[in-house]
């Protein structure tokens, strides 16, 4: 395990339990800024300009033109408060500026100075403020404590959406200099290498000739896993934690052996070898794109026929959500199946018509239970029915092991807490925050791990799985037990060697 | 004194519908380049029309939210609804049959109103959460709304007003024919509280009534599969240029 850290690390208790207001609790909390590299390599300006306040404010008044979203959100907020207790950050912690309308209003406080009338005449009355250089730290610290994971759009009467507005935040810092390191970074290398680790397609190929010996040495049977094949039916776009984190890797070779019990032809492309994209969690839409058309361009380039997404939540929500937008049409792929589909769809799909057999058996060693991922949940959908991303995951998961049980229902579905470490906040340097942000979920697994005795909990997202891997441990359970869905489905799957 | 209050509220309800107008066309005009549904959401156009009517006759989001905010807001919003129904009676002549039927519940209505906003804000002193977040405004527009409706309660529980008289004020604003209004200070400050609410509603976040209905979260089709969505301001970056890659 770790060395402990330097912060107490909240208890998990019977109930989740909504804290007292304690201002500033984490007004300590923020990632490490950007270096010029990182910030020129993506567009943005290398450090903090000059004359940022003028910038930022026009910045703010371009973003409120182009996104209708953002726009409505600022207006729309009645402080009715109904947001107040359902993030996790704030559930965790107790900063009051971690509730989803106090965090809004770092930035509302700004639109409603600059541009509406009673913030420009009487600013004290409705709460407006100058951008200063305090509201800018703030800004910095906590658009870094959201992960984005829209359970507050839930609740809202408006539908208004914290993700918004953090990210339209987080493009705002970037475009006068102050961004963050993790994520920014990160694009970087995704726009010259290829995927978020900066994995080179030797290192890649490595890798994957590497998995092809450990399953046929495991459990003897010739399971490929091809790179860069042209012709290929389908192109897979995973995580590229999939190619060597644990519990990630089980899952990559969970996919394959589906794919080769069905008899399908599929590769990775080290072109596009991360389904990841980050541009989301900084909102910037020509980053989101730049990252997104290195599929559309590797599906071209290797003439496949589908594109199969691996298990990444907010990966999921680019590929649903946006992919056709960003780098569509794909009029050039076999219109049978929808553009992009989820690996839950595949294995749901193969399994439904009975091209693939599971054994829930093999897992009987395993007590189950299932964390919705936020942008899988809340940003997506799997299937052709609405809901279908909470039925799907779980009919492949009760497939493949006998004893499966739910979390609270307020703790699932459309309510699923997020694993305190998506929406860009997966580094180190907020390891209090991811930490802290946990708490509810940690809550809702410990109530039911008092009644069943879970071994293991499944997840479908890359960031989920690393951030669970890592505060698990806090919270008194193990590290391993977070696995993927397809080392469920893999382990499960009813293998015959004739292929 | 009619005349007076007839300017001011000609003024403040251009004011309102030009005001409120200008924000809609800029709802309306500004691109939502992506497609974000909270989901689960309908996929069909059928279905979202169903989502935002359970939003708006029923609050449900809020009610998934927290029991208590729902209850008050429901409570205030539905009053207010009703009561505007019942206001119809100092506009239509001769009244229309369905609003004289239910005019004598107004009251009621009245009351509903008030007990939800005094709910509304005892939760604003009283959740530390909820505190947190209220600008003055806030609390303003609550006492605000509850001198409106208790205006109104006190012209029907003692301090009468002239009803045949304010309904001859109200028709003549139509026609522009001004009549005689006696001064009775109840209804003045009704009239002027009523004019103030219209004179801010549309740059303050009573824009909520119309935000709603234009809030990516709750009025998409979930349906980005199946249909390319695409913003005006983002098709030169259309992704077909890509186009060398084909093999």
């Amino acid at each position: 395990m770790a060395k402990p850290p330097e912060f107490d690390i909240p208890e998990a208790g019977d109930y989740i339990f909504t804290p007292p207001v304690m201002p500033d609790a984490m007004s300590h909390s923020q990632p490490y800024v950007a270096k010029d590299v990182h910030q020129e390599a993506i567009g943005f300006p290398g450090e903090l300009i000059d004359n940022w306040q003028q910038v930022a404010v026009d910045k703010l008044g371009e973003l409120t033109k182009k996104y209708r979203g953002l726009q409505v959100y600022l207006d729309s907020c009645v402080k009715c408060g109904a947001c107040t207790d359902k993030c996790h950050y704030f559930l965790g912690t107790g900063d009051p500026k971690n509730m989803p309308v106090a965090r809004q209003d770092l930035l509302r406080k700004v639109y409603r100075r600059y541009y509406t009338l009673p913030g420009k005449y009487f600013p004290k009355l409705v709460g407006a403020e100058d951008l200063t250089e305090e509201v800018l730290d703030d800004w910095y610290k906590y658009y870094h404590q959201c992960s984005q994971c829209r359970r507050c759009s839930v609740y809202c009467p408006y539908g208004i959406d914290t993700a918004e507005v953090s990210m339209a935040a987080r493009e705002i810092m970037d475009t006068v200099g102050k961004g963050q390191k993790y994520c920014n970074e990160i694009i970087g290398k995704v726009h010259k290498i290829g995927n978020n680790l900066g994995l080179p397609e030797p290192a890649l190929a490595d890798t994957l000739e590497g998995l092809e010996e450990d399953v046929l040495e495991d459990d003897g049977v010739p399971v490929k896993f091809p790179l860069n094949v042209k012709g290929a039916d389908i192109l897979l776009v995973t995580p590229s934690a999939d190619f060597f984190a644990e519990p990630h890797i089980d899952g990559l070779i969970g996919y394959a052996k589906v794919f080769h019990q069905a008899g399908l032809s599929w590769t990775v492309s080290s072109h596009a070898s991360e389904a990841a994209n980050f541009g989301l969690f900084i909102g910037s839409y020509e980053n989101m794109q730049k990252v997104a058309v290195r599929i559309r361009e590797a599906a071209l380039e290797l003439g496949v026929k589908r594109i199969v997404f691996g298990e990444c939540g907010h990966a999921w929500r680019v590929g649903y959500s946006f992919l056709n937008t960003l780098a569509g049409p794909f009029d050039f792929l076999d219109p049978n199946y929808p553009v992009p589909q989820h690996i839950v769809e595949v294995t749901h799909d193969l399994m439904q018509q009975g091209r693939i057999k599971l054994d829930p058996e093999a897992n009987d060693d395993k007590r189950v239970t299932f964390h919705d991922s936020c942008n899988v949940a809340r940003a997506s959908r799997m299937g052709s029915k609405a809901g279908g991303q909470f039925t799907l995951p779980r009919e492949i998961i009760k497939a493949s092991c006998n004893h499966f049980y739910d979390m609270r229902a307020d703790t699932i579905g459309e309510a699923t807490f997020c694993c305190g470490g998506g929406g860009g906040l997966l580094t180190d340097d907020l390891i209090e925050l991811r930490t802290k942000g946990a708490l509810p979920r940690m809550q809702a697994l410990k109530e039911l791990n008092d009644q069943h005795q879970i071994t293991h909990m499944a997840a479908i997202c890359a960031i989920c799985k690393s951030q669970f891997a890592k505060v698990l441990p806090y919270y008194g359970f193990e590290m391993d037990q977070i696995i993927s869905v397809h080392q469920l489905v893999g382990d499960a799957l009813v293998m015959d060697t004739e292929h | 004194m009619g005349l007076v209050l007839s300017g001011i509220l000609y003024v403040t309800l251009i004011v309102f519908a030009l005001g409120l107008l200008r924000r809609i066309v800029r709802y309306a005009s500004t691109p939502a380049p992506l497609k974000i549904p909270t989901t689960p959401a309908p996929t069909t156009r059928s279905g979202v029309v169903f989502r935002l009517g359970r939003e708006v006759v029923f609050f449900e989001s809020l009610f998934k939210a927290s029991k208590w905010t729902w209850l008050f807001g429901w409570l205030f919003h539905a009053g207010l609804f009703f009561v505007l129904l019942c206001h119809l009676r100092y506009f239509t002549e001769p009244v229309w049959g369905w609003v004289a039927l239910i005019a004598p519940f107004s009251p009621y209505a009245g009351i509903m109103m008030l007990v939800g906003l005094a709910g509304l804000l005892s939760r604003r002193f009283l959740v530390d959460r909820v505190r947190y977040i209220s600008a003055p405004s806030d609390f303003l527009m609550l006492i605000f709304l509850m001198a409106i409706a208790g205006s109104g309660l006190a012209m029907r529980y003692g301090l009468h007003a002239d009803i045949v008289q304010v309904k001859q004020f109200a028709l003549g604003l139509f026609s522009f024919d001004f009549g005689y209004l006696a001064f009775n200070p109840v209804l003045v400050i009704h009239l002027l509280l009523v004019a103030v609410l219209l004179l801010i509603f549309p740059f303050s976040k009573l824009l909520h009534a119309p935000g709603l209905f234009f809030s990516p979260s709750r009025n998409q089709v979930d349906n980005p599969r199946e249909r390319r969505h695409i913003a005006r301001w983002a098709k030169p970056f259309d992704a077909t240029r890509s186009e060398k890659y084909r093999g």
